[in-house]
């Protein structure tokens, strides 16, 4: 008995090795390979709510498709939304081959155990809203991307250099909404200047909170689930944003924003830590609405779902049938 | 033909296209499953490219000087000549497939004969369109089937969504005095010509789908004409908002 613990302790030292030099030789980790519990884990928990941001972040964009101002904005909005659909499969599926089901996820959501992207949980009010959002959310989300392509585990990495591919040309599309808006009227340039006020400390946040308050950043540096810490990342964000700002005629709503010579990049005001644990915890403005859309989605297409499984069952049978005769 | 039949043969084409691909908008983010989900928003957006081409070329025949956004956001509901049927709203995802495989058929159908249009522009816009319906019809035709022959609940309400869409069929082959022009010129599809190939193949589908084909005599029409439905209104107010509320601006 002793002797079985023993070879079970050093069999598990042994795969724990190799795992860890694989980690340090920059290899992938797949699906079959012997991982660490807590990088399931972990994995599980931070790429499912990466599916779960894609899936949510449909509908504040969703909720424009219908009122958009012209047929090539209308198709490049709904293209948009597609694109963040298959985002969602393909992280879903990524999840999928670390033994959790798609259903198990959803339900994850639909209960408020799993988290998505707080950004999602402010409402969509004009259309500026539909260039803020590409602009600013989906750079912020390109900058907090581009380091998972190398990330340690191989379906995650994958999906993620796809994925950041198509993010970053909704980027542009984003910025170019903008650029319209600000060569518009005074009517389009002050929607274009609210759509900034409205979305540029939330898409701070998406940074998550300060490097003293974040409590898996040490553990994700080790995994390559993380390459820069949260601070840096945001300093990159706004140092890149700017400029961007400054193209387009606007005011970043920061009297404190100012560059700094010394260091090379922007300082910048205080966030309303408030206002994010608010929105974290459950509290937006449209946190209720995003996961009872979510939710319902689900529970209405449950006949839809189960008689495709009828369906494909009975054709099935038929099949086992035909063969048999 | 006059230039004017033309337009609006051509408006009672892309209107179709324009208005279910607005439903289709609607659905984004609320699909059964995130694969019908995708799925629907690319018809959507086929359909949407489809108008595009329509209304480009309209702009070119239009002797004002109008933009394919013109044409698709600053009509009034009566100019609009869709049918019926595509405006019916999304009620469940049993009325989602029947009205998108009734639409699907009909919309083959025309794009197959549209490729022997004497108009070169239709020609061209059809040959492109036809290969996208033929996946529409693909995936509307499968999930009838899989409705119709799924459960008990699924049969229940995918044969209350036939009962219900039944009667907006008829109206696909009605022949306005502008199509009779246009036809009359070779330039467009006599589609009374379709109706019995169409009724036969959803009587198959139908009856593979283990479904009753419904036996109404009577029919609802307007649309062609631009009388509407009562939801009409309402996807307008909605598509047009934004042009209607900041007019003469560029997007």
């Amino acid at each position: 008995m002793e002797n079985q613990e023993k070879m079970n302790d050093e069999k598990l030292k042994s795969l724990e090795a190799i795992f860890e030099a694989k980690i340090a030789n920059d290899e992938k980790i797949e699906p079959k390979d012997w991982m660490p519990e807590k990088y399931r884990k972990t994995h599980i928990r931070q790429i499912s709510q990466h599916a779960h941001s894609e899936i949510v972040g449909m509908l504040p964009e969703g909720n424009w498709i219908t009122r958009a101002p012209s047929l090539r904005r209308k198709v490049a909005l709904l293209a948009k939304v597609q694109d963040e659909a298959g985002h969602g499969l393909y992280l879903y599926s990524a999840c999928e081959t670390l033994g959790i089901s798609r259903e198990e996820m959803y339900e994850q959501l639909h209960s408020g155990k799993a988290k998505y992207s707080s950004i999602f949980n402010y409402p969509t009010l004009t259309w500026a809203d539909m260039g803020a959002i590409g602009w600013l959310v989906d750079g912020a989300a390109i900058i907090n991307q581009v380091p998972l392509c190398n990330t340690s585990f191989g379906p995650y990495a994958r999906a993620m250099v796809r994925v950041c591919k198509e993010e970053s040309f909704h980027q542009r599309q984003g910025y170019e909404i903008m650029m319209t808006l600000c060569n518009g009227t005074q009517e389009q340039k002050d929607m274009a200047q609210d759509a900034l006020n409205r979305w540029w400390w939330p898409s701070l946040m998406m940074f998550g909170p300060t490097d003293d308050e974040s409590t898996h950043t040490e553990q994700s540096m080790k995994w390559k689930l993380k390459r820069k810490t949260n601070d840096e990342l945001r300093q990159q964000f706004i140092d890149q944003t700017v400029p961007q700002a400054d193209i387009l005629g606007l005011t970043v709503p920061d009297p404190d924003l100012k560059y700094n010579n010394d260091t090379g990049h922007y300082n910048f005001g205080k966030i309303d830590w408030d206002e994010f644990w608010q929105v974290v915890k459950g509290h937006g403005m449209c946190n209720k609405e995003r996961v009872s859309a979510r939710k319902n989605a689900w529970d209405n297409g449950k006949w839809v779902r189960d008689a495709a499984v009828a369906y494909a069952e009975k054709k099935s049978d038929k099949e086992e049938v035909r063969k048999a005769v | 033909m006059t230039n004017e039949n033309l337009i609006q043969y051509i408006y009672g084409i892309a209107d179709n296209s324009l208005i279910l691909g607005q439903r289709l908008g609607e659905l984004c983010g609320h699909g059964p499953t995130l694969e019908t989900d995708i799925a629907t928003t690319n018809i959507s957006l086929d359909l949407f490219g489809q108008v595009r081409s329509y209304f480009q070329y309209l702009a070119e025949l239009s002797k004002e000087e109008l933009t394919e956004d013109d044409l698709a956001f600053l009509r009034k509901e009566r100019e609009y000549k869709n049918v019926l049927l595509v405006e019916q709203p999304n009620t469940d995802f049993a009325y989602i497939i029947v009205r998108q495989y009734f639409f699907d058929v009909f919309h083959f159908m025309l794009l197959e004969k549209l490729q022997d249009s004497k108009n070169v522009n239709l020609q061209a816009i059809a040959k492109k369109s036809i290969k996208e319906v033929a996946y529409h019809q693909r995936f509307s035709g499968d999930w009838l089937l899989r409705l119709g022959d799924g459960t008990e609940e699924s049969k229940k309400k995918v044969q209350q969504a036939v009962n219900d869409l039944w009667v907006f069929t008829d109206e696909l082959f009605h022949v306005t005095k502008d199509d009779e022009a246009v036809i009359k010129s070779g330039h467009g599809v006599d589609v009374r010509l379709l109706k019995d190939d169409y009724y036969t193949k959803l009587t198959n589908q139908l009856k593979q789908a283990t479904l009753e084909v419904p036996e109404t005599k009577y029919f609802q029409k307007g649309g062609k004409q631009g009388i509407h439905s009562e939801h009409m209104g309402y996807i307008l107010a909605e598509m047009q908002y934004m042009q209607r509320a900041y007019p003469d601006m560029k997007w």
